[in-house]
């Protein structure tokens, strides 16, 4: 089986030209798959996670601090997570609707929606580098202590117990390094392949780039468009289920409850409370700006 | 690049005798299989070596894809019949004169007297690098070759186009659609019956089909209703060359008057687009209208509204333009 499709160009060169359609199938089959195990390990053999008590040590003049209503998402961050997702969805089915037999003319649709992403991404790269917490979504030292530690105990081997997350569990932050993989790639090939077709914005120049380079831009944007039907099909599952349930409804109404927070949180890893005593210094960079 | 050589390649060949065995032969071997109406566009591409298809089915001996019909609402012709017959038909002559012409402006006799008028219809686009093997976006590439600044992109497209900018080549394709033809198409799902302008898709819904025709589907035949019989009609075709060619741009109209002026109008042209065009705009704004130089005059502004011309086809828009004109006249006055 042929996973990219290849060509011979007027100069006799084999050039790549697509992905295999087939692989839209492969990726939507994966997803499906991954919630079905996902579905059967948490509710069969998964045993409920049990953290290191993260409390000793922080003061209970802080944890009476923290808010009823914990602040984690700005209305502007939900903006963008919204006007992302309307995008994201608009482009997936205007790519692949075609390829599953429901014709339309998909190319304008395709590219407007595009740039309703492009443009997007780049304001959230900005609203994150200069006004959020722009550490917080990365995996650090401790996520991955604590992702081997999860790992071994699963296995019945002697490990600490894992502690409770700063803002983001790892399990979100490798979701957001994935999308950002697929989505700046999926953009960056677009926003160049955007030279092919009629646009407002560029004199079309099928010409900017060799048969070569252009054939691997498209297979690079078919690989990160159908690695996109995974990525969602996880990411709708994840927010549905009901023990993840109030991550979700803090990306709707930007905040999670105490209980909460307290449970899965690690109030000197997310620092909340309006002000941090000297007692429960931060321990690590994720807690140096106001929550998003 | 394409070679003509001596001998097609191999293909194992079937020739039902009726349009079940056909479609059981196409669900059979689905996109596999290849179908042979005259085999004047089919012939091309084999002995170019571009496509390859591994089955042939031959629909030369279904007779019940051949011949016209009256119906009680018109007539139905079958796919197979020959554009000569069309020609020569005296019952489509009488009512129908508009296809006749438009069948008789198709190649040459020879043509004409092999060509049939479902594959005339159903043809595949003639641009040069696509039927010249390139990997182009017709042919499931990723770019077009004639919509570049030193593309050859004279015959091209002025309309609609998305990506691709190859025109529909058809001449019959305008008249039936002026005529308010209804294509019949099986499918292993049963028939389906669609107006002759939805048979034809452009390159934004499906980049490499000029017909909503998809691998088991069989044109079987055209219903052409009484609306329009008898009707003032015209049709028009500039070509290169007069006695063998494809068109640079044809009309076709059908026309019912009341007194002077224009009582019901579809007007419809080919070879600026992908698909055949039918000019919705141009009827509107003609009906009720004096069949007068004014109204020639706005209806040919109307219709090149959104003409958007490549580097060497910028004549297709006054060609367009004066052709509509020129029909909206009914061929009384020069352009």
């Amino acid at each position: 089986m042929n996973l990219i499709q290849w060509a011979t160009s007027p100069w006799g060169q084999q050039v790549p030209t697509h992905i295999s359609w087939i692989l839209l199938w492969v990726s939507a089959i994966a997803g499906l798959s991954f919630l079905i195990v996902h579905a059967l390990y948490v509710s069969i053999w998964a045993k409920k996670t049990a953290h290191a008590d993260s409390s000793a040590g922080i003061s209970p003049a802080v944890v009476a601090k923290i808010p009823e209503r914990v602040p984690r998402h700005s209305l502007s961050a939900r903006l963008f997570h919204a006007i992302m997702a309307l995008s994201m969805l608009a482009l997936l089915f205007t790519a692949f609707l075609p390829k599953v037999g429901v014709q339309f003319a998909w190319v304008t649709y395709h590219w407007i929606a595009g740039i309703v992403l492009s443009i997007s991404v780049l304001y959230h790269i900005f609203d994150a580098f200069w006004f959020q917490d722009f550490w917080s979504i990365w995996p650090d030292k401790i996520d991955i202590e604590d992702a081997g530690n999860r790992v071994k105990r699963a296995m019945g081997q002697d490990a600490p117990a894992p502690r409770k997350f700063a803002k983001y569990p790892l399990e979100n932050k490798l979701y957001h390094l994935a999308v950002m993989c697929a989505g700046l790639s999926a953009i960056i090939t677009g926003l160049f392949m955007m030279k092919r077709v009629r646009t407002p914005f560029f004199e079309r120049n099928p010409y900017l780039f060799s048969d070569m380079t252009w054939g691997w831009m498209y297979v690079l944007h078919g690989l990160a468009g159908v690695g996109f039907v995974a990525l969602v099909i996880t990411h709708i599952y994840m927010a549905i289920r009901p023990e993840k349930f109030f991550i979700t409804k803090s990306m709707i109404f930007g905040w999670m409850d105490r209980e909460h927070y307290l449970e899965h949180h690690d109030p000197r890893r997310w620092s909340v409370a309006p002000e941090t005593p000297a007692s429960a210094t931060p321990a690590s960079p994720e807690s140096k700006k106001a929550p998003a | 690049m394409a070679v003509i050589h001596d001998v097609i390649p191999a293909f194992e060949l079937f020739q039902p005798a009726s349009v079940d065995d056909a479609l059981s032969l196409q669900s059979r071997y689905g996109a596999k299989a290849w179908v042979l109406a005259g085999g004047l566009d089919s012939f091309d591409w084999f002995k170019d070596r571009i496509k390859r298809p591994e089955v042939v089915i031959d629909l030369s001996q279904v007779k019940e894809l051949r011949g016209v019909r009256a119906t009680s609402d018109g007539l139905e012709i079958g796919a197979m019949t020959t554009l000569t017959e069309v020609v020569h038909h005296p019952m489509i002559r009488e009512k129908y004169s508009i296809l006749p012409s438009a069948a008789e402006a198709a190649a040459s006799p020879q043509i004409r007297n092999q060509g049939t008028i479902g594959g005339n219809v159903s043809q595949d686009a003639r641009c040069w690098y696509y039927r010249g093997g390139w990997p182009c976006y017709r042919a499931g590439g990723n770019i077009c070759y004639a919509d570049t600044p030193t593309g050859l992109n004279r015959e091209h497209a002025i309309l609609d186009a998305n990506r691709c900018v190859a025109v529909n080549p058809s001449d019959t394709a305008p008249a039936l659609i002026a005529l308010d033809a209804k294509m019949v198409v099986r499918t292993p799902k049963g028939e389906r019956v669609v107006d002759a302008e939805n048979y034809f898709i452009g390159p934004g819904t499906d980049i490499t089909r000029m017909t909503i025709l998809k691998p088991g589907d069989l044109l079987t035949s055209i219903k052409i209703p009484s609306t329009w019989a008898g009707s003032q009609f015209y049709f028009e075709k500039v070509r290169d060359r007069a006695v063998w060619d494809f068109a640079l741009v044809n009309v076709a109209a059908a026309m019912v008057m009341s007194g002077d002026s224009i009582q019901r109008i579809r007007i419809a042209v080919n070879g600026v687009a992908a698909h055949p065009v039918r000019l919705t705009a141009v009827e509107a704004a003609v009906v009720g209208k004096p069949c007068s130089e004014e109204t020639a005059e706005m209806a040919g502004q109307i219709a090149i509204r959104g003409a958007e011309p490549l580097q060497y086809n910028g004549y297709k828009v006054p060609l367009m333009r004066n052709l509509v004109k020129r029909a909206i006249r009914g061929g009384s006055a020069q352009a």
